[in-house]
């Protein structure tokens, strides 16, 4: 399965050179463009761990680029995602967030389901890969 | 604007001597008043009868929507009648309309009832559209000064906290409604939902007219639609979700839907325009209370808004459920198969996602408005639109907006799912173009064509619906075309 988080994922995986015009875009606005990884997609996993506090006051591409080379680098098989946050009153939240790398296998989710009381079902997602512990599942 | 016999009689013993005066001589008419911060205003269109000053016209819809009878009644002098008199206070004719002029009304705060849109238009739209001296009415926009903003609790999820809750950042949502409208049986209904959802789409959605009928009661519906959410969830690791329609005879019927759709995990529910302001605010408590984005199909609304002449417009509806409270509203789509010219229906879009309005009088906004805090209503663009529209649709639009491809998708000639996928690409790849800095507008069909070569699905929805339009001239139109200035 290809996970579908995040505002591209339905196009090809971004090459650096995108993810550039993307970052350049952002700083363009004024945001602080941030960089997370994890290793667990579950949908409703909202905090993945932070590389680093959002480079508020990083105003150049390359160095940002620079950041997510090292975050590469030291997780190579996590997922990880490129977010930019808009602290303008009425908005402060994420403008953009797309992942910028993600394993080259994606066992994807299982579906467990729990039959209860009429015809309503509980259910459960569970992601193949946090079967195993934490470091082991990609 | 001045005529004979608008003058106030200002002595009492006149004044309020038993017979009919024009409303004008009672005070409804104030040409040199200057409006206060706390005053609710409102700007009406008005058609006079042959023979009707505007002014004493415009004086009756004062009047009449606030204190006023047809005579004169002495119980006036037992209140502080003349600051709740509404007063009229500028007339002017309609540019290129002869015979229709726009009047201003100002209403004093405590006229209303705090947090009540049932309250609210009971007095502005109550009685004054059937007045008789009056060819026709319309309400054209209103001012709802902060004051009185805040006593409304607004939209309970809000644009902000919808996206952070969807994890969903920088680019419109999807959607699509599911069809045919009627007769699907649950479990066939739930297939258009999964194949929709897994295929790309953010939402599905029950169209207006979905309720409980013979050939699908609710409880079916919902338990097949979530089994299809979830199963979705699964397929792609993203959050989905699909309106299911509450809308029922009674609010008791409401409430049982709603909690029944809490209750299987659903992350929004639907209702109708039709079910009336006080229902509306009713659902948005509970929405408010359960965490649950609500969503608001405006049916019913183009037999007021669509005449300019008559009616309310769509601008002020958006104002009055901005404050009544609800995460979604369809707005128009400007090039899809529904009315919508382009400047009245970003005026629309403005009202709805904006924090502060200015005068803007191309788009139809008479008056500026600050919304404070209130939370911000998503937009919905549905009806006859399609991948190939994309370009037009971003740039016309803006990112905070779902766009609803419900023939889109499920007529797409690959099937459902191909249909999702088409649209999502389309959509990713002119998000993606838009932000590199290209011109969209103009290069939009080859930035289709170009991510068509990597997705077949966009490319069959290109060759089947590329050439697609429907261009009509709109009814509801702003008034003010922009003056070319000297460069």
């Amino acid at each position: 399965m290809r996970l579908t988080q995040g505002t591209f994922s339905f196009l090809p995986d971004l090459s650096d050179e995108q993810i550039r015009a993307q970052i350049e875009y952002c700083l363009t606005n004024g945001w602080a463009v941030s960089l997370e990884h994890t290793d667990d997609p579950h949908p409703r996993n909202t905090y993945w761990e932070m590389y680093g506090n959002p480079m508020f006051d990083l105003k150049d591409a390359a160095g940002i680029m620079a950041e997510l080379q090292a975050c590469r680098k030291t997780f190579p098989r996590h997922y990880i995602k490129l977010n930019a946050f808009d602290s303008t009153r009425g908005v402060e939240s994420l403008r953009l967030s797309f992942i910028a790398q993600r394993p080259a296998q994606e066992p994807g989710f299982m579906l467990l389901r729990e039959e209860s009381k009429g015809r309503t079902q509980r259910y459960t997602l569970r992601a193949y890969a946090t079967d195993r512990p934490e470091g082991q599942r990609y | 604007m001045e005529a004979t016999g608008t003058r106030t009689i200002r002595e009492a013993s006149k004044r309020y001597q038993a017979g009919v005066m024009k409303y004008a001589q009672m005070g409804y008419w104030e040409a040199d008043y200057q409006p206060a911060d706390t005053d609710v205003l409102a700007m009406f269109r008005i058609t006079p009868q042959e023979g009707v000053d505007p002014v004493e016209a415009a004086a009756a819809v004062a009047g009449e929507s606030s204190t006023a009878t047809w005579t004169v009644v002495w119980t006036d002098r037992l209140t502080a009648c003349e600051a709740y008199r509404a007063k009229a206070y500028k007339v002017e004719p309609v540019p290129g309309s002869p015979g229709q002029y726009f009047a201003y009304i100002a209403y004093d705060l405590d006229l209303f009832e705090p947090g009540s849109i049932a309250n609210l238009t009971a007095s502005i739209i109550g009685n004054v559209f059937g007045f008789k001296p009056l060819k026709a009415l319309r309400l054209e926009d209103m001012r709802l000064p902060i004051a009185y903003v805040k006593t409304f609790d607004g939209p309970p999820t809000g644009i902000v906290v919808e996206r952070e809750r969807l994890d969903k950042f920088g680019r419109p949502l999807l959607g699509a409604t599911v069809k045919p409208k009627l007769g699907l049986s649950g479990k066939n209904y739930g297939r258009v939902v999964y194949e929709a959802l897994q295929g790309g789409l953010d939402f599905t959605k029950d169209d207006e007219n979905i309720n409980s009928q013979p050939f699908m009661h609710w409880r079916d519906r919902f338990l097949y639609c979530m089994e299809a959410v979830n199963r979705a969830q699964a397929a792609t690791g993203e959050i989905k979700g699909t309106y299911l329609n509450i809308t029922a005879a009674t609010m008791e019927d409401m409430y049982e839907r709603a909690e029944f759709a809490k209750e299987l995990g659903s992350v929004i529910v639907m209702i109708d325009l039709v079910i009336g302001y006080t229902a509306i605010q009713s659902m948005a408590k509970w929405c408010r209370k359960n965490d649950m984005i609500l969503h608001l199909h405006r049916a019913g609304h183009s037999t007021y808004t669509r005449q300019k002449t008559h009616g309310i417009s769509f601008r002020v509806i958006s104002k009055w459920m901005r404050l009544a409270g609800v995460d979604h509203i369809h707005a128009g789509t400007v090039v899809g198969k529904l009315e919508g010219d382009p400047n009245s229906v970003q005026g629309f879009y403005n009202v709805l996602r904006e924090t502060h309005n200015p005068v803007d009088l191309q788009r139809g906004l008479f008056f500026e408005q600050d919304w404070g805090g209130l939370r911000k209503v998503l937009p919905v663009a549905s009806g006859g639109i399609h991948a190939g529209q994309m370009h037009q649709l971003l740039s016309y639009l803006g990112e905070d907006v779902v766009l609803q491809f419900g023939g889109g998708t499920i007529g797409h000639p690959m099937g459902i799912a191909a249909g999702a996928t088409a649209n999502r690409v389309a959509l990713e790849a002119m998000v993606l173009a838009r932000n590199e800095g290209r011109d969209i507008w103009n290069e939009g069909p080859e930035i289709l064509a170009q991510a068509a070569r990597h997705c077949t699905p966009l490319k069959a929805a290109l060759d089947t619906w590329g050439e697609v339009s429907f261009d009509y001239a709109s009814t509801d139109t702003p008034d003010f075309v922009p003056t070319p200035t000297a460069a």
